[in-house]
């Protein structure tokens, strides 16, 4: 991105050992030797070997990486919840490493709130007394802590839930607590380590899309980091790619895409494509409604219209595929004075497997276009595929 | 060969000497400081009438335990009373509310500071191990030459008897919680203290209950014991059923103690739950 964006923090040169030795460590990554090598000769572990990046004002920077790329470590550094060996870490004009102990807490209240992979909410805490703390331990007073909170939690759609307890709570929900005490403390950072890492997949592209409209409205530096590169693409402005405690590729998610720096990030990518292009599974939604083979016709059309769509499908209590009810058919059935749906489904629709080559689907949307059911061997729904997810789906694959 | 035995015990009586005679000012005045808090406990609680007593443990049974607790409590110390152990009784329960107090007091800051500093841990531990091993009527004996022969040495044994599960469980109740949570104190900038009164001591209290539950039991045993130094109570009565070989009279003051410790062990585990 522009190279004349405003830095918000600087990181340069920074490595951290793990170990008592670390300079030995050092000394040998200076001539040369792996991190494997180094662990093996001094029992030193190099975490992270040289960082440089700058994290501009207002972006979403991803650090992406696999298990033991030391991702973790990295963001420990920016708020030294993990000391570092060497280099320096600058946000506005401070140098987090080699500040005091009162000024180091001053610095994380004023510039980092932090959302963690495993919630870390504190249990004996309700959700507004955990939105608070921040501000809390801040010294700020209860009138208006409570008040910053409370449009923290209904900035993360959590009104109404002030006085229940994180184990009431579900995965996403209490995520969004965490999330809610980070923006409720306004720091000027907020640094999301694998936030959404322990949610379940739907659940994950949710809230990846929540925090993409909270960062349009925000504008909040964000530094996120994540093993999914999928997610990386998805939420990124820019992107660092470590590997074993090195920096691989820095740049936007087009440039990862378009222009990988070696062979190690090209490998990468091609399993993104493999993975997320090809099949029905990768464009298929989770179904807002279906219509239950116990229905009657007003229910099914009620379902419709509470959902705006004009035909629905019926699945059995299992979640067998019965068929598909027009809204039409409904409409007769009523007049007909029919108590069950049943009858008038029709399977004048295409219904394939979740393996299906995304080519194929779309040949198979005919004229009335019904969104494409995908049920597994045992004629389970699992979801639908409408025409626009494949021809988005089709155009990504086209770009690269 | 012949290899000198090494005096220890008298190594240890010399050191004791030493300190009764150096500090018998200081250990004297603990002794009546003690001793007016605990004849001014045991006044105040025997001057209320039996049955007003009796219903007010009862309500603050119901209370906390609900109905159950509070019936039993009720019947318990009704049989006690009829039994005519209810002074005695009163007796015990002075020394081991003041005992377990002194034992709490002592024991949360040492408790606290042995979580937080691994060095201290490590002094901590193995001291607490001898505390607790030692024959518990070891203590009685240099207790009588600091404070004399009465309820303060029972007081002063008894404190160090039962404070080791105290230490312990504060301890462990701070060192079990999450890593994350204290990852995310430090995150948002929280100092030391309030790391420790924010998340540390409200998360360690259902174990800290535990261990102070632990405390009342091992400090209730203790201050039976005692009454061979002189302390009175349902223990005395049970020691002179023994001189006189009256088996009834031991079982009746014995089972006054079981019903103190079932009503003072319920009551601090609804406590415990409570504070879950």
């Amino acid at each position: 991105m522009d190279e004349q964006r405003p830095v918000k923090i600087k990181v340069r040169g920074l490595s951290k050992v793990f170990g008592k030795q670390p300079n030995k460590a050092l000394e040998l990554r200076d001539q040369g030797l792996k991190r494997s090598d180094i662990l093996e000769k001094t029992g030193q572990t190099l975490g992270l070997s040289n960082i440089s990046f700058d994290v501009y004002e207002g972006e979403l920077l991803v650090i992406m990486g696999l298990s033991g790329s030391g991702k973790s470590t990295l963001i420990r550094c920016l708020n030294r919840l993990i000391d570092t060996t060497e280099g320096e870490i600058v946000i506005d004009g401070e140098n987090i490493p080699t500040l005091g102990e009162k000024a180091l807490l001053e610095c994380r209240r004023r510039h980092f709130s932090m959302v963690f992979q495993n919630f870390a909410l504190f249990p004996h805490r309700t959700v507004r007394q955990n939105a608070e703390f921040g501000l809390e331990i801040r010294g700020i007073d209860k009138t208006e802590r409570q008040k910053i909170a409370h449009s923290a939690l209904k900035q993360v759609g959590l009104e109404g839930w002030e006085n229940a307890y994180p184990n009431q709570l579900s995965g996403g929900m209490q995520q969004r607590v965490g999330l809610a005490r980070a923006l409720a403390n306004d720091a000027s950072v907020l640094l999301m380590d694998e936030a959404f890492s322990a949610l379940d997949p739907l659940i994950r592209k949710d809230m990846q899309q929540e925090l993409l409209q909270l960062q349009t409205k925000m504008q909040k530096t964000t530094v996120f980091i994540t093993h999914d590169l999928d997610e990386a693409l998805n939420i990124g402005d820019r992107i660092v790619l470590l590997k074993d405690g090195e920096v691989v590729q820095i740049g936007t998610p087009e440039e990862i895409l378009t222009q990988p720096a070696n062979d190690y990030v090209r490998r990468f990518i091609e399993g993104v494509d493999r993975a997320r292009i090809l099949t029905a599974a990768s464009a298929m939604r989770p179904l807002r409604t279906t219509a239950r083979e116990s229905d009657g016709p007003r229910t099914a059309l009620h379902r419709m219209r509470e959902h705006a769509i004009d035909s629905i499908y019926v699945a059995d209590r299992d979640r067998r595929l019965l068929g598909l009810l027009e809204a039409d058919a409904a409409n007769v059935a009523i007049k007909e004075g029919a108590e069950k749906i049943t009858g008038h489904l029709t399977q004048d629709f295409r219904k394939v497997s979740p393996e299906e080559p995304l080519q194929n689907l779309f040949a198979m949307f005919s004229e009335k276009s019904f969104p494409i059911a995908v049920v597994d061997e045992e004629q389970r729904l699992l979801g639908v595929v409408v025409k626009g997810a494949v021809l988005d789906e089709l155009a990504r694959a086209g770009e690269q | 060969m012949d290899i000198p035995r090494i005096p220890l015990g008298s190594w240890i009586e010399g050191g004791l000497t030493w300190l009764t005679s150096e500090y018998s000012v200081v250990t004297r005045g603990i002794s009546r400081f003690t001793q007016t808090g605990i004849n001014s406990l045991n006044d105040g609680l025997m001057w209320l009438p039996e049955w007003a007593l009796l219903a007010i443990i009862a309500l603050i049974c119901w209370k906390l335990a609900g109905p159950r607790l509070a019936i039993g409590a009720a019947a318990g110390l009704a049989l006690i009373w009829n039994l005519g152990l209810w002074n005695p009784m009163i007796e015990t329960l002075t020394l081991v509310v003041i005992a377990t107090l002194v034992a709490v007091v002592i024991a949360m800051p040492v408790g606290i500071a042995a979580a937080l500093s691994e060095r201290l841990y490590r002094v901590i531990m193995p001291l607490l191990d001898f505390m607790q091993t030692m024959p518990a009527f070891v203590y009685l004996i240099p207790a009588i030459p600091f404070f004399g022969i009465g309820s303060v040495s029972a007081i002063f044994a008894t404190v160090i008897f039962s404070m080791p599960p105290a230490i312990r469980f504060t301890t462990l109740g701070i060192r079990q919680v999450p890593v994350e949570l204290i990852e995310a104190a430090d995150a948002y900038g929280a100092t030391r203290s309030q790391k420790l009164f924010k998340v540390q001591l409200p998360l360690s209290l259902p174990t800290v209950m535990a261990g102070i539950n632990q405390t009342i039991m091992l400090a209730l045993s203790m201050v039976v014991i005692a009454a061979m130094i002189g302390a009175d109570g349902l223990g005395s009565e049970v020691w002179r059923a023994i001189q006189r070989l009256r088996p009834g009279d031991g079982f009746e003051a014995g089972i006054a103690v079981v019903i103190l410790a079932m009503l003072l062990d319920r009551l601090t585990q609804s406590l415990r739950r409570s504070s879950k």
